[in-house]
């Protein structure tokens, strides 16, 4: 157990190794000065306070696609709706906190379900498609990406919009909703409590409940899993179902900790970038928030290069698919593996 | 309602089905030529966006829309060859791999897009050419029909004419006969002598060439430009349509047209006082719809072999 954990630490490691070197090489073929370009995507995000709080704010909405992503992935899903459960679930808290007049804690608390809830019912529907008439929940997901999207959108134009406002923005959230932020000039807010008892519960969840261990059976091997006795078309759907109410309650956090009106006119892309830290942690709730800020670190280092160097913030998509492919790819590395188990098997012997 | 109906029955109307058909048929044949092969190509999103940005900054260099077509549809076969060298030589699950060259592609072509064109979002300020539009000599006189497939875009006339090469190549020729073989059963294959990840990386590298005539289509044919993301889904809807169609290339392009004329309608229900928002779900709800009816109807008969 030790020797896999060690090779799976050395394997990312050199994962990322190779993916910034990549995107170093990307980096010298379009820009007039690589190195200096290089040198602000790598420390940027410890330049100034600002920047050091943007890139702790940047890991918390990834933590919780990334944790809601586990949770079907851990099942064998392939369920990559946490783009638009995310959405939806913004979308849900920013109602919530426009339309409700409650108390000050009470008001964020209900705001917070709200999106909880709204994105369970959206990691509903792929779930019950796949459950009752094994459709493909990543189609369906996909499809319901854009759907939520566009559904989102629709209450924010048609209900929610201020139009006193020359953008399309929703009205104000009342006061009462927010999250309290602390330690300006950051914006690091109360959301960051919820998302400790979130990751902990996930993991809580995922390692320590029957729940959790019907996951993990049906996602390493289904049919053994049918043939043991675990009921699988429920375990399917209460992941996704679990699953969704992870992301939509990020996006309720992100909405009321950081915005006080929503702003957004396309989807920020949190889902995707969820699929990455599951990968990257291994589906473990408790290595999300690592891999959660080492994908906030890129991506805040590559808004500072963009800024001042003559490189733009999409370069470290380069980096990122490097990162998927190689970090993934079991025979990456394979040959190592083995010349380690050989060497364990050959200690053994010598030994007795 | 009354100018919704008169537009419907219109052959324009069928004319555009057909139009904003093409993308997703070409993308449709590619998913049938991977699936068939056993395997999975979601990244064809991704390879139609590349061959869109390489069609439109190709064909500013050199001035010519063809050699950008050729360009694209070599880009796009070329991911299919990366996607196969990650699953198959180093063992990567291709659905994530699929993933990881769609990030890859969403992002990197506004990356290539702000060097080519110093604009992150289109690339009007290229001067890009488009693949031009046909006419078919007798067919182009004859009253409705002529209005409806008379004159077209010269993709449009290919992506119909891939359905029957696509079936040809498949049913009828031996390398069609040994794509099957693999993807039905790669142990059984194997052991009469196919070589199966040779015919899997053909199989990818079909498949993108495929997405990547779609992708062009979308930037040098339906419109004239490249915008960023401006795939919008149809790589994932082609996949739906694949399923719908029960994995055959006529099937296929039945499925297309279902998901080509909800295209076609949001577009014209846009017109009336219906919130943009609902039309544009259209495409995405009935691919939904459909998915479930295929894939409920398809559990029914397994059901009832046992």
């Amino acid at each position: 157990m030790k020797r896999d954990s060690l090779f799976e630490v050395v394997r990312t490691g050199l994962a990322i190794g190779l993916a910034l070197l990549i995107g170093f090489i990307v980096t010298v073929l379009v820009s007039k000065s690589p190195l200096e370009a290089f040198k602000y995507f790598l420390t940027g995000p410890f330049t100034s306070t600002r920047r050091l709080g943007a890139f702790i704010e940047a890991a918390v909405p990834l933590t919780f696609t990334g944790l809601a992503v586990s949770l079907v992935f851990s099942a064998g899903q392939f369920n990559i709706g946490a783009e638009g459960q995310f959405f939806i679930g913004a979308v849900a808290a920013t109602f919530a906190g426009i339309r409700l007049d409650l108390p000050p804690f009470i008001h964020a608390l209900v705001a917070l379900i709200f999106g909880a809830v709204a994105g369970s019912v959206a990691g509903f529907v792929p779930g019950y498609l796949k459950s009752r008439w094994n459709a493909s929940e990543l189609v369906s997901s996909l499809m319901l990406n854009y759907v939520f999207l566009k559904l989102g959108m629709y209450v924010i134009t048609y209900h929610l919009r201020d139009i006193n406002v020359g953008a399309l923005v929703s009205l104000p959230l009342k006061e009462t909703s927010w999250l309290p932020q602390f330690l300006p000039p950051t914006r690091l807010h109360a959301g960051i409590v919820v998302l400790v008892l979130c990751v902990i519960f996930c993991h809580w969840f995922l390692f320590r409940t029957g729940w959790g261990y019907e996951i993990r059976m049906t996602g390493l091997n289904l049919n053994f899993a049918r043939y043991s006795g675990i009921p699988v078309t429920s375990v399917i759907l209460y992941s996704q179902v679990l699953s969704g109410a992870v992301a939509g309650l990020g996006g309720a956090v992100e909405m009321l900790g950081i915005y006080r009106r929503f702003q957004w006119l396309a989807s920020p892309g949190y889902g995707f970038d969820g699929v990455i830290i599951a990968i990257l942690a291994r589906n473990n709730p408790l290595l999300v928030p690592v891999g959660a800020i080492f994908l906030a670190y890129l991506r805040v280092g590559a808004d500072v290069m963009a800024m001042y160097s003559d490189v733009t913030s999409e370069m470290v998509s380069v980096i990122q698919a490097v990162i998927i492919l190689l970090v993934t790819a079991q025979a990456f590395l394979s040959g190592y593996r083995h010349r380690l188990v050989l060497r364990e098997v050959k200690r053994h012997e010598s030994a007795s | 309602m009354k100018v919704l109906l008169e537009a419907v029955f219109s052959p324009t109307f069928a004319a555009s089905i057909l139009r904003v058909t093409t993308p997703i048929l070409f993308a449709t044949l590619g998913a049938v030529v991977a699936d068939l092969a056993g395997v999975v190509n979601i990244a064809l999103e991704g390879m139609m966006l590349v061959s869109a940005f390489t069609g439109v900054a190709v064909s500013a260099f050199t001035g010519s829309a063809w050699i950008g077509l050729i360009c694209g549809v070599a880009v796009a076969s070329a991911l299919g060859l990366l996607l196969g060298y990650f699953h198959l030589k180093l063992r990567t699950n291709i659905i994530l791999a699929g993933i990881a060259l769609n990030l890859l592609a969403t992002e990197g072509t506004v990356f290539l897009l702000y060097i080519v064109a110093h604009d992150k979002g289109v690339s009007s300020s290229l001067a890009s050419k488009v693949i031009p539009d046909w006419q078919i000599p007798i067919i182009k006189d004859i009253p409705v029909l002529g209005a409806m497939v008379g004159k077209q875009n010269a993709l449009t006339y290919l992506s119909l004419l891939a359905v029957g090469v696509v079936y040809l190549f498949l049913y009828k020729t031996p390398l069609g006969l040994r794509l099957r073989a693999v993807g039905e059963n790669p142990d059984a294959a194997d052991s009469v002598g196919i070589s199966v990840h040779k015919v899997q990386f053909i199989a990818l590298a079909i498949s993108g060439a495929l997405a990547g005539m779609g992708g062009a289509h979308l930037s040098m044919g339906y419109v004239s430009w490249f915008s960023r993301n401006m795939t919008s889904g149809r790589g994932f809807i082609a996949l739906a349509a694949e399923a719908l169609g029960r994995r055959h290339p006529v099937g296929g392009f039945i499925a297309s047209l279902f998901f080509g004329l909800a295209d076609a309608l949001s577009n014209y229900m846009q017109s009336l006082r219906v919130p943009g928002e609902f039309v544009q779900m259209i495409p995405y709800l009935l691919t939904l719809f459909a998915l479930a009816v295929y894939s409920g109807r398809q559990m029914k008969t397994r059901r009832s072999f046992k």
